[in-house]
């Protein structure tokens, strides 16, 4: 890819600002679908784009727009989904303050297509900066008249508000950012209804989250044709992987869609710190299943992640090296969801902490043989079995750590504590 | 109308139910928590999960609405290990203090255990998440977090029934625990039932807390007689003692609801000024008789007056909390038997008595509508019209059927009308009126007896004898049978039969039968004559 979309302002410095997004052919798509196309017509180039939701899932998302109902005499609302909170994940932050224009515009041409005059940035409350710079970026948009009445002269009307979140991972749910917007604690809904008929206030809304709503301009302006160019049809567009954990430049990478996982580590992420070994990746943020350095010549796409069980998610890559201990991270990993589950649903609620338990317990060394099965079982009672994915999160990765690294699990039981932990010592005390 | 298969039954049900109701008309129970057919669905509890054919994931009943051709499964081997694991999570961090749990006997955690838990707790006792013990939410109510299983089912409640929401939940995860907003006290006057929605032991009943044992109370059905709105409810006693009332369900009348003044209402029941035998007043102080001879004194009285002073001289006022069947006896035995045209209803309350627009009503009495059936209410059957002819000398003897005249009337009054007449009292308590009373004739309260009351929406509804009047006192009924043939009247030999009787004398309750009111009561058909607006 010649030039960055959503990481745009490594090639244009200050595109977050006005005037310098304008000069170079900011606004350009809004102003072409809002004048020049009919909102279904966008909606037409969007589905035609294949353009699947960036939040984890891969919704096709010009077919979830096409879910509106027709006949539907309420307000349709748009709820941008900025709570971004998964662990390994900071692409939509970087949207958010460095190339914000970009989403705006992605959020003006979406509710043109869904006949949205309102919508909400759901921005996570941690995120004070990117609040910031989405609410000066508004100010200097709506000064253009690019938001508020009659844009471009189509006689379009939105009003865009930015709504801090108040610091809960389960307001990255859609149901669960909805319900927060309107003042109630953040419980994931029951679907059906979904919310494209029974979303925000009780009104058909549309939930797209920043990275997805990022690349619709892009759309608009190159075409549905360009846009299937880059990376596999089946999932296509410029896509921003993340990079952290045991990696010589950690970072963010704005490639095709489908890269090949080991290509972004060692030739963008420039491989293994200090010439390490690696040991494990969690390729999708922490939700989705690990895998082991033989897994990583897979493409990162939604469908060829899924072909080896496991899932593109939001393409948040956390490298461990040879020295990592696989407990001691899962136990981080289960120490996240159980401080996050909302604990509406029995499964989760009380399957995320006694998993944490188990694993401090096998951590510390005080661990028993059959808890390890014990943990698997839980796992598999917490799947599918809940109103939301948050039990899923949870239970998906951790099966995977014990089927995949199940020898240090037995280890941390057998040698009484982690071995690894020993080893590091010894050599000090000899 | 769907037409669909569960557990290899087929069964047609109405349209909008859900599995769990549908499940229900043939006999299955989808085990659930949660949901609860008087709120709103919330889907969190996950105990109702069934296998749906064609569909890839376990669905829950609660909020799966039932479809043509649907193929539902509830005992599955995939339903049943979710049933199951799902009771695992929701006892891992219970205490299980079932032996000093008020809920055990009625608690949904153990009856489910037991059908469909039973596996071995994996889970260490001391990993478990320790919350708040005897947080008190108000005048009725007490919650012990570490019992909840957090169904929101009580701040559904307050949420949707009372709309005071008061209750919320705090905390997320396994830390999360029901409490009470800011400022705010669990202190609406439909509190009480949190404590009979909820299904575990999180939130108890301060009346009831550690009185009994629920396997040692017996359950009997019945009606509120607080008020005019007539709440049907479940008595809990056990050996002639009320433990609780609890609400009944009635879609027709209280949903699945009572108010917390209905609630407390037994302990009018069971008060020291319980009238143990018959009396009657020689010289100052009264004399414990038989009932023999009681009956034989009031003949004696209504002979004598009847004789001396013509039939209007015997009257009678009824208080709209006899039972239908009690004012229909003692009415038919002045207007038919003596001939008196002085028969009056009393439905007396406090005229600032709390009421709304919901289940509690401004009418203090069980049975204002019945009496106004009777025509005892209306068209010169007033107590007014017995007060002022007795005032005048013109009463010399007076019936007074549950009726507190002193307290509707002021006692100067009550002192000049019946101070030279001879007073007949059938009540259940002692009063102020006693106090004037000649011969006392104690009767059973209306839980110590079968008998019906009309609500205010006209609905008559039975009462049900929980137990035995205490000492010498006979249901209403049987002691106005005796005194009827004690004038040579005729005798009735049951509930039914006075109502049958009552059928065919007054025009409303035309075509029923005491059998066909049912647990649930019936509206009148027949068209009254005084009927009330």
């Amino acid at each position: 890819m010649a030039e960055n979309v959503l990481l745009r302002h490594e090639d244009v410095p200050d595109i977050h600002k006005l005037d310098v997004y304008l000069a170079h052919d900011g606004y350009a798509a809004a102003r072409q679908a809002l004048t020049t196309l009919k909102p279904e017509e966008v909606t037409a180039q969007v589905k035609e784009s294949n353009l699947r939701g960036r939040g984890g899932a891969g919704f096709p998302a010009g077919v979830k727009w096409g879910f509106l109902p027709k006949d539907s005499d309420k307000p349709v609302y748009l709820c941008c989904n900025a709570d971004e909170s998964e662990p390994g994940t900071f692409k939509d932050r970087a949207i958010i303050e460095k190339n914000t224009h970009i989403l705006l515009e992605g959020i003006l041409i979406t509710c043109y297509a869904i006949n949205a005059h309102t919508a909400y940035i759901y921005i996570r409350g941690e995120f004070a900066y990117g609040a910031k710079c989405l609410e000066q970026a508004l100010a200097e948009a709506y000064g253009q008249g690019l938001f508020g009445k009659d844009i471009f002269g189509s006689g379009f009307d939105l009003e865009v508000y930015v709504h801090r979140g108040a610091g809960a991972y389960i307001c990255g749910e859609e149901t669960g950012l909805i319900e927060s917007l309107e003042g109630k604690r953040a419980y994931p809904r029951i679907k059906p209804p979904f919310p494209a008929v029974y979303g925000l206030f009780g009104c058909p809304t549309i939930v797209n989250n920043v990275e997805t709503l990022a690349c619709v301009p892009s759309i608009i302006k190159n075409g549905p044709d360009w846009f299937r160019s880059i990376g596999p049809e089946s999932g296509p567009g410029p896509k921003i992987y993340g990079v952290s954990g045991h990696v010589e430049k950690p970072g963010m990478f704005e490639l095709p869609m489908g890269m090949p996982l080991r290509e972004v580590i060692y030739d963008y992420a420039g491989g293994i710190k200090d010439g390490k070994q690696l040991k494990a990746v969690m390729p999708a943020g922490s939700s989705f299943p690990v895998l082991t350095p033989d897994e990583i010549d897979v493409h990162m796409d939604f469908d060829s992640m899924r072909a080896i069980g496991a899932f593109l998610g939001t393409a948040g890559i956390i490298v461990m090296d040879e020295d990592t201990c696989m407990v001691r991270a899962l136990e981080i990993v289960d120490r996240f969801y159980h401080h996050e589950s909302c604990g509406q649903c029995s499964p989760c609620r009380e399957g995320t902490g006694w998993l944490h338990k188990l694993l401090v317990r096998l951590e510390e060394g005080n661990g028993k043989a059959e808890d390890i099965d014990l943990i698997d079982r839980i796992c598999t009672n917490m799947m599918g079995n809940t109103v939301c994915v948050l039990a899923d999160a949870a239970a998906m990765p951790t099966q995977s750590y014990l089927t995949k690294f199940r020898d240090e699990f037995v280890a941390h039981v057998t040698e009484g504590g982690c071995p690894l932990k020993k080893a590091a010592v010894q050599p000090e005390a000899a | 109308m769907p037409t669909l298969e569960i557990d290899g039954q087929e069964v047609t049900v109405e349209d909008g139910l859900n599995v769990i109701q549908a499940a229900e008309q043939v006999g299955i129970e989808v085990p659930h928590y949660c949901y609860h057919p008087g709120l709103s669905i919330s889907g969190n509890c996950r105990m109702c999960l069934v296998e749906i054919e064609n569909m890839p994931k376990l669905q829950i009943g609660c909020n799966t609405r039932v479809s043509d051709g649907m193929v539902v499964k509830t005992t599955s081997e995939r339903a049943k290990h979710a049933q199951a694991a799902v009771l695992e999570f929701l006892l891992i961090n219970h205490p299980i203090d079932c032996p000093i749990c008020d809920q055990a006997g009625e608690c949904k955690l153990q009856d489910y255990y037991m059908l469909y838990g039973a596996y071995k707790s994996e889970m260490q006792l001391e990993a478990k998440v320790h919350k708040g013990k005897v947080v008190d939410l108000g005048p009725e109510v007490v919650l012990d977090e570490e019992r909840c299983i957090l169904c929101a089912r009580c701040t559904r409640f307050c949420d949707e029934i009372t709309q005071t929401g008061e209750l919320g939940i705090f905390e997320r995860g396994d830390h999360s625990r029901i409490s009470l907003f800011p400022g705010k006290k669990l202190d609406n006057p439909y509190s009480g039932n949190v404590v009979d929605v909820c299904p575990v032991g999180a939130l108890t009943s301060k009346d009831f807390r550690f009185k009994s044992r629920v396997w040692y109370l017996e359950k009997t059905p019945s009606t509120c007689t607080r008020c005019a709105t007539g709440c049907n409810i479940d008595i809990y006693h056990r050996r002639g003692e009320i433990f609780r009332f609890r609400p009944r369900q009635n879609p027709d009348v209280n949903t699945y609801w009572m108010c917390d003044e209905g609630r407390h209402w037994y302990k009018s029941f069971q008060q020291d000024s319980r009238i143990p035998t018959p009396l009657v007043r020689d010289e100052s102080s009264f004399t414990v008789v038989s009932w023999e001879e009681a009956g034989k004194r009031v003949a004696h009285a209504v002979r004598s007056a009847q004789d001396g002073h013509g039939a209007d001289a015997v009257a009678a006022i009824i208080g709209a909390k006899a039972t239908n069947e009690e004012a229909f006896l003692l009415s038919r035995l002045l207007r038919e038997q003596i001939g008196s045209t002085h028969t009056a209803g009393l439905s007396w309350s406090p005229a600032d008595a709390f009421h709304d627009d919901f289940l509690i009503h401004a009418d203090k009495n069980p049975n204002t509508q019945g009496l106004k059936s009777l025509g005892l209410l209306n068209g010169g059957g007033e107590a007014e019209t017995i007060l002022a002819a007795a005032e005048q000398g013109q009463v010399k003897v007076l019936f007074i059927l549950g009726a507190d005249l002193v307290t509707a009337f002021d006692q100067e009054r009550i002192d000049s009308a019946l101070g030279e007449t001879t007073v007949i009292v059938l009540d259940t308590d002692y009063n102020s009126t006693t106090e004037y009373a000649d011969i006392v004739l104690p009767i059973a309260a209306a839980v110590e007896t079968d008998g019906t009351c009309t609500n205010q929406a006209g609905r008559v509804q039975r009462l049900s004898q929980a137990f035995p009047p205490p000492g010498e006192a006979k249901a209403g009924w049987e002691a106005l049978a005796l005194l009827s043939t004690g004038l040579d009247g005729p005798d009735s030999v049951s509930i039914s039969d006075v109502f049958g009787e009552l059928t065919h004398s007054v025009p409303a309750f035309a075509g029923l039968t005491y059998g066909k009111i049912g647990l649930q009561g019936t509206p009148l058909t027949g068209a009254g004559p005084e009927t009330d607006s």
